[in-house]
């Protein structure tokens, strides 16, 4: 066999058989769009439509990076609200976190050997 | 004398020795300076080299200082070993393999990175790497209790290197006072498991274990603060301040620091408790491994500085490793078929892990150099000016987030099938998890590097692309060959792991 | 009973420091409390080399009235001792880096209490 491959427990993985994939498909990809018009117009028919409005330059147009997925933090308010009480930063907490984690394994472990 | 049979003490003296020699040679040249510590860090890279070939061509390599012979750990006129021994298995050369790669192309990115004081930060440096070293080949449970108290002073002054900013020291103080707690408690447990057997080499320990009520203490406090060395969730805090306010390759290096706790947790787990481990142990650390996972993925989606949030990816990329490790220890208790697939897993993700999140610190790293601002919410259109570090930051994300053909797609499809055998749940959460990394990485990739021109910079320099490029060679030919990967490096690990009584009897000797 | 009156110091200082670590707000009585316990483990370490009567290991330098016959079962074990000396000096090096970091601290931020150093979080 030429390609080598990686055994895991459901079958294999090969990455170079991916990567032969790959290169196919973006060769049929290029003979596609190879494929294309032509006469394809630029200018006024490229323009975004924003309602008859001038488009914004495209500096004031750039999706900055704690916008960008504001729809899923808003979703998941609660969530984000207990996780940065969580984070509190106190150096406290941090040192109570580590104490309660070793305290629990401890009465867990105890508790099972009584048990 | 044979410079082959005094490799394991070499690999740890030539940086001790260079790390106090460079503050002496700065005084009097910078160029010097750092020709000194790149030739001793490449000799010591050198070295290791032989040693791990060593490791995995004749088996576990032995070193007793101070004895007559290198290889007597038992004095003649005792019965247990008494000597400082360092003992090298598959696992202890397979870590010692990762930190001296990184710790390579962390100095080169650094020699253009650190632009003042430059003698200090390379002592630190060099300390560092010898206390992730001496913690990997150390065979004495209080030897590496020293190297874990050398490794974080070093590191938190690295951390607090950048003085001008106050968080740094911010971050530094959190580190340095919860390292030191987690090694008081490590010294605690080594102080009981001394009072009880006379004991502190790791292998006559295990050797001797008895599980008694004293034991499973010694074996909470122990597991409980390497666990917090290695940044498990709930205890990972510590880890974004820390990753996120060091200064340029420093991010990268502190990611072998923490996984030489983690190699010492499992050092605790597979080799010194070994069989009579109590069984809540694996389902702790899975546990540990799915909250990592979940916290740091959903927690770096909503971070702003760069740093911080690979810091959050890195703990997620943790969790992945705790993930495996715990289900391959639940099947080593309980001798299931999968066991080595799962420890097969766990060890191929931490060098991925150390690769991919190591690529994408260093990027983060060349954007701060390049920019001065940290922020993503104020960069933006980098890829016109750095194209480079552009496409190495892609090569960076399609692997940390697991994208075929990268190689944390190989190591992560081992962990969920593997992980599957336990409960398909697991699997669930990691697959998800593993898309939403994606979707973070995304976020820096949009934010910083696409859209219009809107910071001026330029490329960065040369000796720092170069250890960036190093880094994605190594990713993509990793992704491309896992199998030889795994065959000639991660094997070698995860049999140490497995065959205890092959490092017992390795200091014990014949008739254990 | 008496033997464990040491074991019960060791419980009580650790106890004292991680109550100072875990309530204090101010960083110099975290470090404090971190100093405590780490005199604490110290004590610990000490504890277990002790032995009723017992003389120093250096047999260059015996007590006059010791026969080598007692040395087995009255000469003090070295290991406990050496642990406690490097766990001191390593105690000293992480408590002068925490001091100058939080020197750099209060610098920076004008306070050493910890609900305000906390410019890292979320």
């Amino acid at each position: 066999m030429i390609l080598m491959m990686l055994k895991t427990i459901g079958g294999f993985w090969d990455p170079l058989i991916l990567v032969l994939a790959a290169i196919v498909v973006a060769i049929i990809a290029y003979i596609i769009r190879a494929a294309g018009r032509r006469n394809h117009k630029t200018g006024e028919q490229a323009k975004p439509f924003f309602s008859g409005v001038a488009e914004p330059s495209k500096e004031a147009m750039h999706v900055r990076a704690s916008n960008l997925y504001w729809g899923f933090t808003e979703a998941l308010k609660g969530y984000y609200t207990s996780m940065k009480k969580m984070h509190s930063g106190m150096l406290n907490d941090y040192i109570g976190w580590f104490v309660g984690i070793a305290a629990l394994i401890f009465v867990v472990l105890f508790v099972m050997e009584v048990l | 004398m044979n410079i082959m049979d005094h490799l394991p003490a070499l690999v740890i003296a030539i940086p001790l020795l260079t790390a106090f020699l460079t503050p002496l040679i700065d005084r009097v040249s910078r160029k010097a300076r750092n020709a000194v510590v790149f030739i001793a860090l490449a000799l010591t890279f050198i070295l290791a080299i032989l040693l791990v070939q060593d490791v995995f061509d004749n088996g576990i390599q032995i070193y007793v200082m101070g004895a007559s012979s290198t290889t007597q750990t038992i004095p003649t006129q005792a019965a247990v070993p008494i000597r400082i021994v360092l003992e090298i298995d598959g696992l202890s050369a397979f870590m010692v393999l990762i930190s001296v790669l990184i710790s390579l192309l962390g100095l080169i990115y650094s020699f253009s990175d650190i632009k003042e004081r430059g003698g200090r930060f390379y002592t630190l440096f060099l300390l560092m790497l010898v206390g992730m070293l001496g913690m990997e080949l150390t065979g004495d449970l209080f030897n590496l209790f020293v190297f874990l108290e050398v490794t974080s002073i070093a590191a938190a002054a690295l951390i607090a290197y950048e003085f001008r900013r106050g968080s740094t020291s911010e971050a530094a103080l959190k580190y340095i006072i919860i390292s030191s707690i987690g090694a008081l408690f490590v010294l605690f447990s080594i102080g009981l498991l001394y009072g009880e057997y006379d004991l502190l080499n790791m292998a006559a320990i295990a050797q001797a274990m008895q599980s008694t009520h004293i034991d499973k203490i010694a074996l909470v406090l122990l597991f409980s603060a390497f666990a917090l060395k290695a940044g498990a969730a709930p205890m990972h805090m510590w880890l974004p301040d820390a990753y996120g306010e060091a200064p340029g390759a420093i991010s990268m290096v502190l990611i072998p620091t923490t996984a030489a706790s983690m190699y010492a947790l499992f050092r605790v787990c597979f080799t010194i408790y070994n069989e009579s481990l109590h069984a809540i142990i694996p389902a702790v650390i899975i546990i540990f491994g799915l909250l990592s996972i979940f916290i740091g993925v959903t927690m770096a989606l909503v971070q702003d500085d760069i740093k911080r949030l690979i810091s959050f990816a890195a703990v997620a990329e943790v969790g992945y490793i705790l993930l495996a490790m715990g289900v391959g220890l639940y099947g080593f208790l309980n001798s299931e078929e999968y066991t080595v697939t799962a420890l097969r897993g766990g060890m191929f993700h931490l060098f991925n892990d150390v690769l991919d999140i190591g690529l994408l610190f260093l990027v983060a790293g060349g954007v701060i150099y390049a920019t001065g601002e940290r922020s993503l919410n104020k960069l933006g259109g980098l890829a016109h000016s750095m194209k480079y570090t552009s496409v190495l930051f892609l090569v960076g994300l399609a692997a940390a987030a697991g994208l075929p053909p990268m190689n944390g797609f190989a190591s992560k499809i081992i962990i969920y099938e593997s992980v599957y055998k336990v409960s398909p749940i697991l699997s669930i959460i990691a697959i998800l998890a593993s898309i939403m990394m994606l979707a973070v990485f995304i976020k820096i990739f949009q934010a910083v590097f696409t859209g219009p021109k809107l910071t001026e910079c330029r490329e960065v320099p040369k000796p720092m692309l170069a250890s960036m490029i190093a880094l994605a060679a190594l990713i993509i030919f990793f992704g491309l060959f896992p199998d030889m990967v795994i065959e000639h490096l991660v094997d070698p690990a995860v049999n140490a792991l497995m065959n205890y009584g092959a490092y017992i009897q390795a200091v014990m000797g014949v008739g254990t | 009973m008496i033997y464990n009156i040491p074991f019960f110091t060791v419980v009580a200082l650790i106890a004292i420091g991680m109550y100072a670590m875990l309530f204090k707000r101010n960083l110099i009585k975290m470090a404090i409390g971190l100093t405590i316990v780490e005199s604490g483990v110290n004590l610990f370490l000490i504890t277990l080399g002790y032995r009723k009567g017992g003389f120093a290991p250096i047999f260059t330098d015996l007590p006059p009235d010791v026969s080598p016959a007692d040395i087995p079962g009255k000469m003090v074990l070295p290991v406990p001792q050496a642990l406690t000396l490097t766990s001191i000096v390593i105690g000293v090096a992480v408590l002068a880096l925490i001091l100058s970091l939080a020197i750099n601290i209060y610098r920076h931020y004008g306070t050493l209490e910890s609900e305000k150093v906390r410019r890292l979080r979320e």
